[in-house]
């Protein structure tokens, strides 16, 4: 594989963690829902049925830290703030919902390692 | 399992608290929250414990570390904790197994690469540790010498984090070299052969010694004040253990054992700068509460050159040590009691330009001057002084001899001897020093020959002295009885007593 640009990777990244996610019996709802505010990069129901907004990072060395590392306090604010715009737009505020976070490492031959993990906030 | 659980120390003042130390590791964001009222320096042992790790070639969680030191409602302070949060953190990780640390307490700060750091207070946070029932602990290499003054546990020095953790996991531990206890008992750098003429100071230092009478000295500059009042330690009797351990945990406290051997058995000695603020003299500070110059001071020397240049209120705040023996220092965070039962050794200049002495005739000052001068001691702090001496200029007679004066060696021996003496006769009384016993017992069991307290008794009615500097010549006459091997302070005793107090009326 040859190298990618940032917004290769990072799409990279988001298509194998929704491939991840089918498998794990997660419903897509939406993927790459985008107002000013930001971006939501994958929307899915989970297999209790649960709305789940998923922030994906991917990293192709943890040279800068681990992607986790990149998630702070005030992108975890957005991401809530984001997930209850897109309830309301959806006529679905009040629903129950989580915030997933993903983490996926490429590897030197170009396999991702996903690291998932439920319900932040 | 994400959790795991240590334990490790805390001080307040000398008194140890044994602090659970919890580490969880949950699903999250990464992340580091530490719980426990921890100051400054505690909240840097985030980074200080990353680093180590990561540079062990451990592996840093990257998840939601939450460490929590408890009683949460106890402040803590320093870098101290840092070698428990990060075990326990690597236990909370399973790098290390968390049944076998639970019962240990850990101190020592870490470095970044690992090394683990000296700290503070380690004797008195063993004696917490030991109260507690812990019976094994983990001390930085550096403080072993101190640490092994705590019998009963077992001690186990470490220097680096990379040893701990090969402990823990092998039970492999490169036994350092056990230090044999080795206390040191003489100081060869100062003797009071040094020392020339000047018979009255000398006279009265060894009284002092014998008694523990409070000294003041007083003469012009470059006659030999500092010179004596330094000596002064050399021929006090040496500590008991009991005593030494007391200093040692004292000055682990205050972090001043690079100066003081903790394995010493001489009186330590402090002299503060006569510019000392009332906290450095009494302690204090209001997050860490620290022994101030009195109660570095314990069982030894105070040692205050220039007393009257001393700020305003300096002086007077040694009044209640003084008297009770203890300083006890109240601050939001709560209050600490220090121990200071200390020897007063004062020194001054007779008048502002120091050369009032004599017939003070070279002497420039007015005699207002001269009288505001040692009126700036307060009445009540003079009052606690036995022993007022006239440090005269040395003349060319005692310059000239070629023969020192008598060593301290020979000094302390008969300080011994006096003491031996004194201590027998207070044996069931519950004190054991000539200037400790109360007014009440001086006129009943402890007077004088009669002939004696009868020119005492005349000296009061002329006003010449007063009803409580009546009680302390008696108990300094006990200090001359005591050295001349007398059973009662004859009339010699008294009067001597009565020269070394009377001489100087400020």
């Amino acid at each position: 594989m040859e190298t990618k640009n940032k917004q290769q990777i990072g799409a990279f990244g988001e298509q194998a963690v929704t491939d991840f996610l089918i498998k794990k019996k997660f419903e897509i709802v939406e993927r790459n829902w985008r107002i000013r505010e930001g971006e939501i990069d994958i929307i899915a129901l989970n297999a209790s049925d649960i709305f789940s907004f998923i922030e994906v990072k991917t990293r192709s060395s943890v040279a800068f830290g681990h992607p986790f590392e990149a998630i702070n306090r005030g992108k975890a604010r957005r991401m809530q703030r984001l997930a209850l715009a897109w309830l309301a737009t959806h006529g679905c505020l009040g629903c129950e919902y989580q915030i997933d976070v993903a983490a996926v490492l490429v590897a030197a031959d170009g396999t991702p390692v996903i690291e998932y993990r439920a319900n932040l906030l | 399992m994400s959790l795991a659980q240590t334990q490790s120390v805390a001080l307040m003042g000398l008194d140890g608290h044994v602090v659970g130390v919890e580490v969880d590791i949950a699903d999250g964001l990464p992340g580091y929250a530490l719980l426990g009222l921890p100051d400054a320096a505690l909240s840097e042992s985030r980074d200080r414990v990353r680093s180590a790790i990561v540079n062990c070639g451990e592996i840093w969680p990257n998840r939601k570390v939450t460490v929590s030191l408890s009683p949460a409602w106890l402040p803590k302070s320093g870098s101290s904790f840092d070698l428990g949060i990060c075990i326990c953190l690597l236990a909370a990780h399973e790098t290390v197994a968390a049944e076998k640390i639970t019962e240990i307490v850990f101190l020592g700060e870490l470095s970044l690469d690992g090394r683990i750091r000296a700290i503070r207070g380690v004797l008195p946070a063993l004696i917490a540790a030991s109260k507690a029932g812990v019976k094994t602990a983990v001390v930085p290499v550096d403080n072993l010498k101190e640490a092994q003054l705590m019998q009963g546990m077992e001690i186990i020095p470490m220097h680096h984090l990379k040893q701990v953790l090969r402990w823990l996991r092998t039970g492999e531990r490169q036994y350092e070299q056990e230090i044999e206890l080795q206390w040191e008992n003489s100081d060869t750098r100062l003797d009071f052969a040094d020392v020339a003429g000047q018979p009255d100071a000398r006279l009265a230092a060894e009284i002092a010694a014998v008694g523990g009478h409070h000294i003041m000295l007083i003469g012009p500059p470059g006659t030999g004040k500092t010179m004596i009042a330094e000596r002064i330690p050399t021929i006090m009797p040496a500590l008991s253990i009991e005593q030494a351990l007391e200093v040692t945990a004292v000055h682990s406290i205050a972090g001043t054992l690079m100066q003081r051997s903790p394995l010493s058995l001489l009186a330590p000695i402090v002299s503060p700068h006569h510019t000392t603020t009332r906290v450095a003299m009494v302690g204090g500070g209001s997050h860490v509460i620290k022994p101030g110059a009195c109660s570095l001071a314990h069982y030894g020397v105070l040692f205050i050159d220039e007393a009257p240049e001393c700020g305003p209120g300096v002086l007077d705040s040694l009044r209640q040590p003084l008297e009770s023996g203890t300083i006890t220092i109240a601050r939001s965070i709560g209050n600490v009691t220090f121990p200071a039962q200390f020897l007063l050794v004062l020194a001054a200049n007779p008048c502002p330009c120091g050369k009032f002495t004599g017939r003070g005739r070279n002497c420039t000052c007015t005699s207002q001057q001269v009288r505001r001068y040692l009126g700036k001691l307060s009445g009540p702090l003079m009052d606690r002084i036995d022993l007022r001496v006239q440090v005269e200029p040395v003349g060319r007679v005692d310059m000239a001899k070629p023969q020192l004066g008598e060593s301290s060696a020979i000094i302390r021996e008969r300080v011994i001897k006096a003491r031996a003496v004194a201590a027998k006769r207070f044996e069931s009384l519950g004190w054991s020093l000539n200037s400790q016993i109360p007014a009440r017992a001086l006129r009943t069991q402890f007077q004088p020959e009669r002939t004696a307290m009868n020119f005492l008794h005349d000296e009061l009615d002329r006003e010449h002295i007063t009803a409580r500097g009546l009680h302390k010549i008696i108990r300094t006459a006990w200090s001359f009885a005591d050295l001349n091997g007398n059973k009662t302070p004859t009339m010699d005793d008294v009067t001597a007593a009565h020269n070394l107090r009377g001489k100087i009326e400020a």
